[in-house]
């Protein structure tokens, strides 16, 4: 039993990265032998997919597009959620406890519901394919998340800690930008990578809202039907490069994510 | 001046914490508020400092009515019994920030944070930061800041209660030195009479919302005014009992009586409480002034040197507190001293009636 210790977790592993093995093949290889043979590695190692995509604006844009409309969203909702999940945490106020809960309860619909109000909407106002009109529309659900996170956080800081800093003759803001956003910094970083990789993976309303000037990545990546047929090989590429700021952004949050789960609050 | 309340009551909702205050803290001095939990130190404490706003009365500091006023236009500081520190600045930065946010020089700063860091021996760790010191060095951390700013009054919350013995001990012995020459008007909350008595200057007793007393420690101890303010000043708990005077004699039961002392043989014929604070009630001592009692042994617990008898005496559930090792077996019969001299003598409604000063100014505390 105790030499055989290492199999199950080896095995949950391999079956846990063979998905993103097999992409990571398939973007080496070519269409051609994608679909003619069966091959563990790249018979015929090929960057042409990679190539391809860093060159040709209307793959890169998709990316920047992406990127763009993401951290948007992330500045706005955390530092909107800030203050929010400072109030919710510090005071009692009437119907404090329903509407934290309201909050929450937004993250309960399918965002699919709200993608024709939101279409409507942008459009009569001219927000229609822009990059703050998928933020802002993500902002529906990443705020209340990021609110519920950092009341989390939050709450853990012992409400004397601000009450030394007015004794010390800190006034509320500098107390707030000084101390409390350090003490809280861990929060903060949980809160922007959820909201991070909801607003990256999220496709349906960045879909409905943009058209060219803001086409998301992966709207790009579902219309690879060329005259050529399927182009498996560069939609593997593409599929691999979208995996990259989210293990990126993962690993810096690594440690904090920990934390949020301690705090029951992720 | 220091430090005043003038008819201040707290409400939350519908609980009062507060009822009724009116107190004058001697200034310069070290003030314990001495009372059990949720007697209304801490409520006090946060409405002198002006964290709280009293939901009626004033509270005016060195003759400045100061009930308004915001926390940060006000020199004072305060030490919670959680310790307090901004984790994410170091030692140095932690007691520099109030001189800091005053805009005091740099060079200066350094000066002043230096030389506080000398006295609390936070000198080796000015470098490190709050969460890798052990508890009494993040509480020192925290006296450092309060002492730092010269406030004129400095609320000091149980600052103790949540380090280990040892520490305690060390640092209530410094407590009372640091302040002394900064001027300042020092607030301590305790829960521990024994505490309160170590670090003298004044106290006031509260229960239940109430200030029952207020003067010089000791005074308060020897000579409580009123039986409940006994009942806070006394750990283990002060016993109590009726008696009844007839004549020169004061009558527990028929067959336990003793001779009124010096000072209260004019007293009219009747009944009054007496308090015995539990080393006053003992096994053997000193045979002189003393009436004695036999005692059904219900606990006997013994603490180091002490020995501790919980006995029924004459139907009255009295604690017992004597020096050495007295084993006792539940149900045992004990003959216990009552030193009758040394009693408190209280009338009907509570107040003291008076004791024989002569016999307390020998009577040491434990």
């Amino acid at each position: 039993m105790r030499t055989h210790r290492w199999l199950v977790p080896t095995l949950y592993i391999v079956f846990l990265m063979l998905p993103i093995y097999w992409l990571l093949n398939m973007s080496f290889k070519t269409t051609n032998e994608i679909l003619g043979t069966f091959s563990l590695w790249p018979l015929d190692f090929t960057l042409d997919n990679y190539r391809k995509i860093f060159t040709d604006p209307t793959w890169y844009n998709g990316y920047l597009n992406s990127i763009t409309y993401v951290v948007m969203n992330t500045v706005i909702s955390v530092s909107v959620a800030l203050p929010a999940a400072y109030a919710f945490s510090r005071y009692r106020f009437l119907g404090d406890k329903h509407l934290f809960f309201w909050l929450l309860t937004n993250r309960m619909a399918p965002p699919a519901v709200f993608a024709l109000p939101f279409f409507q909407l942008y459009s009569a106002i001219g927000l229609f394919d822009t990059h703050i009109a998928v933020a802002l529309a993500h902002c529906l659900f990443n705020i209340p998340l990021a609110v519920w996170i950092l009341e989390g956080f939050m709450s853990a800081v012992p409400k004397e800690l601000d009450e030394t800093a007015y004794l010390d003759g800190y006034s509320f803001w500098r107390f707030f930008v000084k101390i409390f956003i350090p003490t809280v910094a861990a929060g903060i970083g949980v809160a922007a990578f959820f909201c991070f990789m909801y607003s990256w993976v999220e496709l349906l309303l960045a879909k409905t809202l943009t058209s060219v000037a803001a086409k998301p990545i992966a709207a790009t990546m579902t219309r690879t039907a060329s005259t050529a047929g399927y182009e498996l090989g560069l939609l593997a590429a593409a599929g691999t490069l979208t995996l990259v700021p989210g293990a990126f952004v993962i690993y810096f949050v690594r440690n904090y994510i920990a934390k949020g789960f301690a705090l029951g609050r992720v | 001046m220091g430090i005043e309340l003038r008819r201040v009551t707290k409400q939350l909702g519908s609980e009062t914490h507060i009822y009724e205050t009116n107190l004058v803290l001697e200034s310069g001095e070290f003030n314990v508020l001495l009372g059990t939990t949720l007697s209304g130190k801490t409520t006090l404490m946060r409405l002198m400092a002006g964290l709280e706003r009293p939901s009626s009365g004033e509270v005016w500091h060195n003759g400045e009515n100061v009930t308004g006023l915001p926390v940060q236009k006000r020199n004072v500081a305060m030490v919670y019994q959680a310790f307090v520190n901004y984790p994410n600045f170091t030692v140095f930065d932690n007691i520099a920030s109030p001189l800091r946010v005053a805009r005091v020089q740099a060079d200066e700063v350094r000066r002043r944070v230096e030389g506080i860091a000398e006295l609390l021996k936070l000198t080796p760790i000015l470098e490190r930061l709050p969460n890798e010191l052990s508890g009494g060095q993040q509480q020192r951390t925290a006296l450092a800041r309060a002492l730092v700013k010269d406030a004129a009054l400095v609320l000091l919350d149980e600052p103790l209660a949540n380090l280990d013995y040892k520490l305690r001990e060390e640092l209530r012995d410094e407590l009372p030195k640091l302040f002394q020459d900064t001027g300042a008007t020092v607030v301590y909350a305790t829960s521990e009479p024994l505490e309160a008595l170590m670090l003298g200057g004044y106290t006031a007793t509260l229960e239940q919302g109430r200030v029952v007393e207020y003067g010089p420690t000791v005074r308060l101890y020897r000579s409580p005014g009123s039986l409940a303010s006994a009942r806070v000043f006394s750990d283990p708990p002060i016993n109590t009992a009726q008696v009844e005077k007839r004549g020169p004699i004061f009558f527990l039961t028929e067959s336990v009586h003793w001779t009124a002392p010096a000072g209260f043989r004019d007293l009219a014929d009747g009944h009054y409480t007496i308090g015995v604070r539990p080393h006053h009630l003992t096994i053997g001592g000193i045979d002189q002034g003393v009436v004695k009692v036999r005692a059904r042994v219900l606990v006997a617990e013994i603490s180091g040197s002490e020995s501790i008898v919980h006995a029924d005496v004459e139907g009255n559930l009295w604690v017992s507190e004597s020096h050495g090792i007295h084993p006792f077996e539940v149900g045992d019969i004990a003959e216990l001293f009552l030193h009758v001299g040394r009693c408190l003598y209280f009338d009907n409604d509570g107040s003291l009636i008076g004791h024989q000063a002569d016999t307390a100014s020998r009577d040491r505390p434990h």
